[in-house]
């Protein structure tokens, strides 16, 4: 579980999260959205204490984020920031691979080998293990991201836009892949979408935040639903059950 | 994929030996060659200088490498912290006070160990506040840049009203050279380099995770305030070693780090440290043996270094716009 009492974040004068609270039950994938500078990131980003807390408290699992030593946090949550870029010259297989260092602190077990292997397949990068990061697509990369955060087997997956650049296939192949780690092991994932559709259809539950607060946050069918919406994005779309899925007819 | 893994390590550890080969034939050479007189003064007074640049060539080349990757740059070197400028200020000071005749007769052991104190305490006031809170290192960085300019114009003002005498004095004192090396020096400097080297061995893995980036790094459960504040001041620590032992060596680390990655064509640190070290001794060594043999000199390779330094510089730099 995942408690968040209290948060506020300003950076430079301006306020970027304002008294957040918020339980994110375990199990089940939970879907953040939100404007634009709704502060989605920054909260992720101080869950996974990559920002020092500046006021309030975030437990996760009860263990405190801001206290408890980064490499304990590392082995139950794994962060994938939007666009984190790689300045190092590694190959596909190298950077999949530092996924599990948070496990081995260097030295690659069998175990370890056989989690990157399996974690290549999963997000088809077999074919491009020996590619260097810096040859390949935006799209290929933000795969071999997602692959090097699934790899570090946590129980706690959190993830900031990673639909980014994905093209249709891969997109509805990674948010699968969420929905059956999260069925199937457990896992808690946490996710910024910017598609209300990927929403609708795999979270189970949706965070609807806007200018630093949370507005709505409950059931994936409690929240999307035409009034909401409308208070958070500023326009009016439809919401329709088309076969069984909630679908949001935004494009009018 | 594994095999694509092993057979890369394969060759970079194929590249790693015929480094040392090459590092063993040029310390041969230098110990070797136009050997006559009395050959066991020669020899030890050779052995001593050889000891010096390797020591100097390992300390450089590695602490460059761990402030490129706790600074996300490959293009900086630790002399942006100031501290060769410190360096030389001190030594101008020194000569002011003192005038010519004075500074040469401070005790060796005494200069060297004040000059050390006095460049890792500068480092440590810079990286200390890194530990709490609200930490940039940009900011550190600039800091140190500032210092270092505020140095350089204290040195050039000293420089100026000091008379020609103690002005040639303190050119000999600022000029990195292995000619003079007090053996007691090599003990002290050898301790402070071989358990800094030591310490950023054992953190090659944590310095691979760094150089993914700092939210990947804690991601991957490094602590990297403390780790990045720590391995600064290894940073410093090493480079005021080799600076009070020899004088500044500033873009040695630069060229020989970016020599070497183009060697081993590959980031991993497990590789890059000894590669860039091996490197370095190749440098400073083959240096040293051309300049004494093949040019007859007593010249200084200090000067041999940055010039070379310099134009490598600017060929990475030009050569940057590719990638």
């Amino acid at each position: 579980m995942i408690e968040i009492a209290g948060v506020s974040l300003a950076l430079g004068g301006s306020r970027i999260l304002d008294n957040v609270s918020l339980t994110v039950p375990k199990g089940g994938v939970t879907a953040l959205v939100g404007p634009n500078g709704a502060g989605k990131s920054s909260l992720l980003s101080l869950i996974a204490r990559l920002r020092p807390l500046q006021s309030g408290r975030i437990t996760v699992d009860g263990l405190p984020v801001d206290t408890t030593p980064s490499r304990q946090l590392a082995k139950i949550m794994a962060i994938l920031r939007q666009d984190p870029g790689v300045a190092s010259r590694l190959r596909v297989v190298e950077l999949v691979g530092f996924g599990r260092f948070p496990h081995h602190r260097g030295r690659l077990t069998a175990k370890d080998h056989e989690i990157i292997a399996a974690s290549l397949e999963q997000f088809d990068l077999s074919d491009l293990t020996p590619r260097f990061i810096d040859t390949l697509s935006g799209g290929q990369r933000q795969r071999a991201l997602v692959a090097m955060t699934f790899c570090q087997g946590t129980d706690y997956i959190l993830l900031d836009e990673p639909l980014n650049n994905l093209d249709m296939f891969h997109a509805r192949n990674l948010m699968r892949t969420l929905r059956r780690i999260a069925d199937e092991h457990g896992k808690t994932v946490l996710i910024v979408l910017h598609d209300i559709n990927h929403a609708a259809s795999y979270a189970d539950r949706i965070v609807a935040m806007k200018d630093g607060a949370v507005v709505a946050s409950g059931q994936t069918a409690d929240v999307i639903r035409p009034d909401i919406l409308e208070s958070i994005f500023g326009f009016s779309m439809r919401v329709e059950h088309i076969d069984g899925r909630l679908t949001v007819l935004h494009h009018a | 994929m594994t095999d694509v893994v092993i057979q890369r390590v394969m060759r970079h550890e194929g590249r790693l030996v015929m480094m040392a080969a090459v590092a063993m034939l040029v310390g041969v050479a230098f110990m070797t060659i136009g050997l006559r007189g009395n050959l066991a003064f020669v020899i030890e007074l050779r052995a001593a200088r050889l000891a010096a640049m390797v020591l100097v060539g390992v300390a450089v080349a590695v602490s460059t490498v761990v402030f490129q990757t706790v600074c996300a740059n490959r293009i900086i070197t630790p002399s942006i912290m100031g501290l060769d400028a410190l360096y030389v200020f001190c030594q101008t000071a020194l000569v002011f006070a003192l005038s010519g005749f004075g500074f040469a007769g401070i005790d060796p052991r005494l200069h060297f160990l004040g000059n050390f104190t006095v460049m890792t305490s500068l480092a440590l006031a810079l990286f200390l506040p890194m530990l709490r809170r609200r930490f940039d290192l940009t900011l550190m960085l600039l800091t140190g840049v500032v210092l270092g300019v505020l140095f350089r114009s204290l040195t050039t003002l000293l420089a100026r009203l000091l008379d020609p005498n103690d002005f040639a004095v303190l050119q000999g004192a600022v000029f990195a050279s292995f000619n003079t090396v007090e053996p007691d020096l090599l003990l002290l400097a050898g301790v402070i380099t071989v358990a800094g080297v030591a310490i950023a061995w054992r953190a090659r893995h944590i310095l691979d995770v760094l150089s993914l980036g700092t939210d990947t790094a804690i991601g991957l459960g490094v602590a990297w305030r403390g780790t990045a504040a720590g391995l600064l001041v290894l940073v410093a620590a090493l480079v005021s070693a080799s600076t009070a032992l020899v004088g500044p060596m500033a873009f040695l680390g630069l060229l020989v780090v970016s020599l070497a990655e183009r060697i081993v064509g590959t980031n991993r640190h497990a590789i890059l440290l000894p590669a860039a070290a091996l490197t370095a001794i190749i440098v400073l060594v083959g240096g040293q043996t051309v300049l004494q043999h093949a040019l007859g000199g007593e010249g200084s390779l200090g000067i041999v270094v940055e010039f070379v330094g310099g134009i490598v510089f600017l060929a990475i730099l030009f050569a940057g716009g590719r990638r």
